[in-house]
C-alpha cells in the first residue's frame, strides 16, 4: 500500500527529475562496471584496484585544470591517457608476477594495489575533500520542462552509449577484440595459438582504465566533492553490477548498472526513511542474484570441472 | 603419547611464565606501551579468526569488520555505566527497554561473539555457496551492510556519534588471558577432525565432498568461529580505546588482518600470532613516519601525516609479491623444532643431505 500511496504522491516532474538522476549515475555505474567486467573475464579476478583508477582519474583531471591551468577538453584527453598508463603500469607490477599463482594471492595483491593507491592519494594530495573545478556549460543547471538538471545528466548517457558501440565494435570486429575473446575463452589454447597474452591483457587493461578516467570526469563533473576514498563505494557497486549482468559479458555490466544506479536513487525517490541504506541496496542485489541466477542476467553456464 | 604430554606441559608453563610477564608489564610499564601490547594481543585474536576461514578453510572472507563491530558495540552498548548514558545519548535518547540493562564485561564479550556467530549463521547461508572472489565481495558487503544498520539504528547504538565513556580496559592480564584462551580453543578445534575437514576443504572442495564432509556444513562452522572470535576480539578492542564508533569499522581495518594472516602464513596458527606482534607493533612504530623528521637541521620534506600508510600498503604488496607464504607458511612453530633447536643451534644451517651423519 504505501508504494502505491508514495507513487501517486509523486508528481510527473518530480519523476523526471528522479529518473534523470538515476539514469545518469546508471551511467556511470556501467561504464565503470566495462573495466572490471572486462578484466574478470580475463584473467578471473577482481581489480579491486579499479575504483582506485577512478579515484586517481579524478585528481588528474583536478589537478590538470586547477594547478596546470591546462584548457579543461585537453585535461580531458591528458587524464585518459595517464590512466591508461596508469591501469597498465598496475598490471604490469602487481598482478602479471603472479600470473601463475594460486587465486588468493591475486585477489590479495589486488587489493594491496587498492589499499596503496588509496594511502598515496591521501599522502600526496591530503584527505580533504577538493572540490572538481566547474567546466563551461557542462557543470551549469539548465531547466528542461520544469526539470532542473546539470547539463552534464544529458551528455552522461550519450557518451555511454557512444563508448559502449565504440567498445563492442573494437572487441566484435576487430583483430585485437577476437584476441581478447580467446583469452577470456581459454586462456592456455589462445597462447597455443599465437596470441601474445602479455600484450592483450595490458590492452584490456588500458581500454577498462580509459572508459574509467571518462566515468571519473563525468563523476567529477556531477559530484564535485573528490576525496581519496571516493571510489570506494562506487567501485564495489559496480562490481556487483557486472556481476548482475554476468561478469565477463559487456553489455550485461552495462545493463547491472543502470539496475543499480536506477534502483538506488528510485528507492530514495520513493521511500526517504530508507536513504541511510541506500548503498546496502546494491549488496542486497547482489546476494538475491547469486542465489536465484549466480551466473547473471546474460551469463553462460559453467560448470566447475576437477 | 610421552612426547605429547611433555609438549600439554610445555605449552601451560609458557602460559604460566607469559602471564607472570603480562602482571609484570602490567604494573612495571607505561601505558602507552601497555597499550600497545593490548592491541597486539586482540589482533592476534581477529587475525587468527580470519586465519580459521581465510587459512584453514580456504573460504576467503572479507568481512572481519563488521563481526568486530558487532561485539564492540554489544560492549559499548551494555557496559557503559547507567548514570552516564544519558551523557552518551544525548541527541537520541537510548531505547527505555535498553537503557537499565548493565551487563559486566565478561559477559558483553561473549554475548558480543554470539551474536557476530548467529550473524556470521544467517549470512554463511546464502554468502558460503559463493567461491574465491564472490565470496570475498559478498563478505566485504556484508561487513558494510553490519556498518550501516549500526549507524542507522540511533536509538541502540547511537548512530554515527558513536558511544563514548566506555570504562577503559588497558589491562595487560585480563587481555592476556583472553587471547591465551581464544588461542586454546582455536588450536585444539583446528587440531580435531573439525580442522582436519577445514584443510580438506582448502585444498580441494570436490575431492573434500567426494570423501564424505559435508562442505555446507563445515564451512558454515569455520565461519561461524571466525565470527565468534572476531566479535570478542571486537568487544576488546572497543574496550580498549574506551569509544566506539562506526567509522572505527570501515572495511579497511580488515586488510591491517589481512596483512597478519599473509606476513604470518596462511594456515598457521602461530605464524598469525608473530604476524599479529609484527604488524601491531611495526604499525605503532611506523608513526616516526608521519612526524616531521629533521636531520642536521634541514626539513626532509617527505616525512609528513600519511606517509605512514603508504609504506604500510608498499610492504603488504612486497610481502604479497615477492614472500607468499610469510613467515611460517602453513607450518606450525612445535615444541619439536624448538628443542631441536636449542639442541643443534646449527642444524638448521647444514646442508639436509648431510644431517645425521
Amino acid at each position: 500500500m504505501e508504494i502505491f500511496q508514495a507513487i501517486t504522491n509523486m508528481t510527473a516532474v518530480g519523476l523526471a527529475q528522479h529518473m534523470v538522476n538515476g539514469i545518469s549515475l546508471g551511467s556511470l555505474y556501467a561504464l565503470i562496471a566495462i573495466g572490471y567486467t572486462m578484466v574478470y573475464g580475463i584473467l578471473l579476478m577482481i581489480n579491486f584496484a579499479h575504483a582506485d583508477i577512478v579515484m586517481m582519474a579524478c585528481y588528474f583531471a583536478l589537478f590538470g585544470i586547477t594547478t596546470f591551468h591546462i584548457p579543461w577538453y585537453l585535461t580531458f584527453v591528458l587524464t585518459i591517457a595517464l590512466t591508461a598508463l596508469l591501469g597498465v603500469t598496475i598490471e604490469r607490477a602487481a598482478y602479471r608476477p603472479l600470473r601463475d599463482a594460486p587465486k588468493n594471492s591475486v585477489l590479495i595483491s589486488a587489493i594491496g594495489a587498492s589499499f596503496l593507491l588509496e594511502n598515496l592519494a591521501t599522502y600526496v594530495f591530503t584527505g580533504r575533500p577538493l572540490h572538481f573545478p566547474d567546466i563551461p556549460f557542462l557543470s551549469s543547471m539548465i531547466s528542461v520542462g520544469g526539470v532542473q538538471i546539470q547539463a552534464i545528466c544529458l551528455f552522461i548517457p550519450i557518451v555511454t552509449v557512444v563508448c559502449l558501440t565504440v567498445l563492442l565494435h573494437i572487441v566484435n570486429h576487430t583483430k585485437t577484440g577476437m584476441a581478447m575473446r580467446a583469452v577470456s575463452k581459454d586462456y592456455e589454447i589462445a597462447r597455443v595459438m599465437g596470441v601474445n597474452i602479455d600484450n592483450i591483457i595490458s590492452i584490456t587493461f588500458a581500454i577498462g582504465s580509459s572508459l574509467a578516467a571518462i566515468g571519473a570526469i563525468m563523476w567529477g563533473i556531477r559530484y564535485p566533492g573528490i576525496t581519496p576514498y571516493l571510489g570506494v563505494m562506487p567501485g564495489l557497486k559496480c562490481f556487483i553490477a557486472a556481476v548482475i549482468g554476468g561478469i565477463g559479458n559487456i553489455k550485461g555490466a552495462v545493463i547491472g548498472g543502470f539496475i543499480l544506479g536506477l534502483g538506488e536513487i528510485l528507492i530514495v525517490a520513493f521511500f526517504p526513511q530508507f536513504s541511510g541504506y541506500r548503498d546496502a541496496f546494491a549488496f542486497l542485489m547482489l546476494i538475491w542474484i547469486l542465489f536465484y541466477k549466480p551466473t547473471g542476467l546474460l551469463g553462460e553456464k559453467t560448470t566447475e570441472k576437477v | 603419547m610421552n612426547k605429547d604430554k611433555r609438549n600439554i606441559m610445555l605449552t601451560l608453563v609458557a602460559l604460566v611464565v607469559l602471564f607472570g610477564v603480562a602482571c609484570f608489564a602490567q604494573t612495571e610499564i607505561d601505558s602507552y606501551v601497555r597499550r600497545i601490547i593490548n592491541l597486539c594481543l586482540i589482533y592476534a585474536i581477529i587475525g587468527l579468526s580470519m586465519n580459521i576461514t581465510n587459512g584453514f578453510a580456504g573460504q576467503f572472507s572479507l568481512g572481519q569488520a563488521g563481526f568486530m563491530a558487532i561485539g564492540a558495540y554489544m560492549v559499548g552498548i551494555f557496559t557503559v555505566p547507567v548514570n552516564l548514558r544519558a551523557d552518551v545519548f544525548y541527541a537520541t535518547p537510548m531505547h527505555p527497554w535498553l537503557v537499565n540493562i548493565y551487563i559486566p564485561l565478561w559477559l558483553a564479550l561473549i554475548l558480543g561473539g554470539v551474536l557476530a556467530a548467529v550473524v556470521a549463521g544467517l549470512i554463511g547461508t546464502p554468502v558460503l555457496r559463493l567461491r574465491g572472489d564472490y565470496l570475498a565481495i559478498a563478505t566485504l558487503g556484508f561487513s558494510e551492510i553490519i556498518r550501516i544498520v549500526i549507524t542507522n539504528a540511533t536509538s541502540i547504538t547511537n548512530g554515527a556519534l558513536g558511544i563514548k565513556n566506555i570504562p577503559p580496559l588497558n589491562d595487560v592480564r585480563y587481555i592476556f588471558l583472553v587471547t591465551a584462551i581464544s588461542y586454546i580453543i582455536i588450536t585444539l578445534l583446528l587440531n580435531s577432525s573439525y580442522g582436519r575437514a577445514f584443510k580438506a576443504i582448502r585444498e580441494d572442495e570436490i575431492a573434500a565432498e567426494a570423501m564424505g564432509i559435508g562442505l555446507f556444513y563445515h564451512k558454515n562452522l569455520a565461519f561461524m568461529v571466525s565470527a565468534f572470535f572476531a566479535g570478542i576480539g571486537g568487544g576488546l578492542y572497543g574496550a580498549l580505546l574506551g569509544t566506539v564508533d562506526p567509522k572505527n569499522f570501515l572495511f579497511t581495518i580488515t586488510y591491517n588482518f589481512l596483512l597478519i594472516i599473509v606476513l604470518g602464513g596462511m594456515g598457521s596458527i602461530t605464524g598469525s600470532m608473530f604476524g599479529a606482534i609484527i604488524v601491531t607493533a611495526g604499525l605503532e612504530y611506523l608513526r616516526l613516519f608521519d612526524e616531521p623528521l629533521e636531520i642536521m637541521g634541514v626539513a626532509i620534506p617527505l616525512f609528513r601525516p600519511g606517509l605512514r600508510m603508504v609504506v604500510f600498503s608498499i610492504l603488504l604488496m612486497i610481502c604479497v609479491l615477492f614472500w607468499r607464504h610469510g613467515i611460517m607458511g602453513t607450518n606450525e612453530l612445535t615444541w619439536e623444532k624448538i628443542l631441536n633447536f636449542v639442541k643443534h643451534p646449527l642444524a638448521g644451517f647444514r646442508k639436509k643431505g648431510v644431517q645425521g651423519k
